[in-house]
């Protein structure tokens, strides 16, 4: 029997005029699991996102999100199952208070009519400010999203999707344009979240992943290339091969050094 | 959230139908004509219309400003509702008219041997006054759920939305269509047993629209300050996040447009009887266009905006095509390029912007004349290090 995995991708692909982005990709995820995903530009790993958010549909494959197939469901839909996702750009409403970006993501009725009529419940306000607690936003809750640096919109993003507690957290490189402490701050963050949520995380900065510590997906091609723990995939002829092409290479799998 | 209304808005609201639902009608029915202060009933009327034009206004501005779906043919739910309305105008007119019939004078003319059946009901006030709100909502409501179930977005909306209107236009054009061509309804004779024509009715209907304008922005205010209202904004700013946040999107952007149709219809009836006729022109798309013109040059994104920008373009349209008949084309136009390119908020938006400016130059000023001090200064008795580190000190 096969094991109960939370997320299944199986035999995926997806081509864009002729481009396999996606190209018969196998993924399992645990449940609880907190999973990196690595690769070169233009391997396919946002691809994949938008895959299983139903931001675009597979040509070919089955990708099952606890059993149920995700792929003919529209993005709101999936979303009501428990998958959340943060973009690679930072995308929060810039017109809104942080206050007011947190209140729109956080878990609740999504009817038109709650909207019109519903009030935010003490309960809700004090969830929101939990929330800006975590991500060190609550002296800035009624700044304007856009007036933040961008290192706290992406704090803001998974702030959103912390308000919206789902199972699956999906998050595109969350530390993208960040300083260093910054980065280090997201890792905890991400690693403290690790417990109640299953998490995929997209990756390119190497100090990162390292500090997450997690089992870690190659992709390449829209193709699992190898799968394992960072210093297994560092070191393995294939990942070399493709990540860093010829010598510089070794540099770039291997910053720390 | 906040969803009290701030005192001076209060005061405005206030003084506003003081204004419009006091001093006018009052100027108009008890001065006479050769004091400063009459208002003629020519006026009156066409202060009316200008009335009519602001609450159109204010619905493009909570399709377009508020939830950035750019709609080119509101004016087809506005005629919508002016012809639900006429239809019932037509039908008081009873055997006053040209040919001495039961039948509306257009029906006669082309022959027709009874009433339509789908005009019998129009013989009700009510069954009119309800086909003013339902008739247009339906149609936006059959046409939203197609077009944002297909996820038309952007640019695509506006131009499918002015066809729309097109599309309506040349159908109404058309004699068999049954709504009398392109001479439309017109030569109303009563209103609710009243005659239309006369100073006191004109006066009502333009007191009604007062209120209908009044009550346009209280719901407007109130709406747009609820978490829909937010959501508005979040589907204006950044629909991917939001859809990804669990909102089907279309259901917010459908509310928010049959909503905006209901409220263009009403003010589409109002209308008709103030200016006594209706016609498929009202249809045509450089109607939905102007529309969105008055938006722009009010200031978008605002409930006081479109108010201003109908009334100021439609004064300055009253005025310019009696002065320069032929350029107002031109002036509109212009108006529009000079508001996209200067004024992205519009006339409201004008003294904060003039504000940032001043304040701008200001501090310009201020560096500009502190500045020879410190070159003067630093050159001579500053070491060279330390100098580097004051005039670049992020190095």
């Amino acid at each position: 029997m096969r094991k109960e995995f939370i997320l299944t991708a199986e035999g995926v692909s997806k081509s864009f005029d002729g481009f396999k982005a996606i190209n018969d990709l196998n993924f399992y995820l645990d449940a609880g699991e907190l999973r990196t995903i690595i690769g070169p530009n233009g391997a396919g790993k946002s691809t994949f996102l938008d895959l299983i958010t139903g931001r675009t549909r597979p040509d070919d494959g089955q990708i099952e999100f606890k059993g149920t197939p995700v792929t003919k469901k529209t993005e709101y839909q999936i979303y009501r199952m428990g998958i959340g996702r943060k973009f690679q750009t930072p995308s929060v409403y810039s017109d809104h208070t942080v206050y007011e970006n947190i209140l729109l993501g956080l878990k609740g009725s999504r009817s038109v009519w709650s909207a019109i009529f519903g009030r935010v419940t003490p309960a809700q306000n004090e969830q929101i400010y939990h929330v800006l607690e975590i991500i060190h936003l609550k002296d800035k809750a009624q700044v304007r999203a856009g007036a933040l640096a961008h290192g706290q919109k992406q704090w803001l993003e998974i702030g959103m999707l912390i308000a919206q507690d789902p199972e699956l957290m999906l998050v595109d490189e969350p530390a993208a344009g960040m300083t260093d402490e910054e980065t280090a701050r997201t890792g905890e963050l991400l690693l403290s979240l690790a417990g109640k949520h299953t998490i995929i995380v997209i990756e390119h900065d190497m100090v990162f992943v390292r500090q997450l510590a997690s089992k870690v997906t190659v992709l390449h091609q829209g193709h699992v290339l190898c799968e394992g723990s960072l210093d297994h995939v560092q070191n393995d002829e294939r990942v070399i091969e493709v990540y860093l092409g010829r010598k510089k290479k070794h540099d770039a799998i291997h910053p720390e050094h | 959230m906040q969803t009290s209304f701030r005192k001076t808005e209060l005061w405005g609201i206030g003084i506003g139908a003081i204004i419009i639902l006091g001093i006018l009608p009052a100027l108009n029915a008890f001065t006479p004509e050769s004091n400063i202060f009459h208002i003629s009933d020519f006026t009156i009327n066409l202060y009316g219309k200008y009335l009519c034009y602001a609450v159109l206004a204010i619905s493009v501005d909570l399709l377009w400003g508020y939830t950035g779906l750019l709609s080119l043919g509101q004016c087809l739910f506005f005629a919508l509702g002016g012809y639900a309305f006429g239809m019932h105008l037509m039908l008081l007119i009873g055997k006053l008219g040209q040919y001495h019939s039961d039948l509306p004078d257009f029906m006669v003319f082309l022959g027709y041997p009874a009433l339509p059946p789908h005009w019998v009901p129009f013989r009700s006030f009510w069954f009119a006054a309800a086909a003013v709100v339902l008739v247009p909502g339906f149609l936006a409501l059959v046409f939203g759920f197609l077009a944002f179930r297909s996820r038309i977005r952007g640019v695509y909306f506006s131009i499918l939305t002015q066809a729309l209107t097109y599309g309506a236009c040349l159908m109404f054009f058309r004699n068999d269509f049954t709504f009398g061509g392109n001479n439309g309804l017109t030569d109303f004779k009563f209103i609710l047993g009243y005659d239309v024509r006369s100073a006191a009715t004109q006066r009502c209907l333009f007191m009604a629209t007062g209120v209908l304008l009044i009550l346009t922005y209280v719901f407007c205010r109130w709406l747009t300050r609820t978490k829909f209202g937010k959501i508005q904004r979040a589907v204006r700013d950044s629909e991917n996040r939001f859809l990804f946040s669990g909102y089907a999107a279309a259901n917010f952007k459908l509310f928010v447009f049959v909503v905006s149709a209901i409220i263009a219809g009403l003010a589409g009836a109002l209308y008709v009887p103030q200016v006594g006729i209706i016609n498929p022109s009202e249809m045509a798309p450089d109607k939905s266009l102007e529309a969105v013109v008055w938006v722009a040059v009010g200031g978008r994104g605002t409930l006081i905006g479109p108010v201003v920008g109908a009334i100021a373009v439609n004064a300055l349209k009253s005025w310019a095509t009696r002065a320069f008949p032929d350029l107002w084309l031109i002036i509109l136009g212009a108006m529009f390029v000079i508001v996209v390119l200067f004024l992205p908020k519009g006339i409201v938006g004008l003294p904060a912007q003039l504000f940032a400016l001043f304040k701008q130059s200001a501090v310009y000023l201020k560096k500009k004349s502190e500045q020879p001090g410190i070159a003067a200064e630093l050159p001579l008795k500053a070491p060279d290090s330390q100098y580097e580190k004051r005039i670049h000190p992020h190095r």
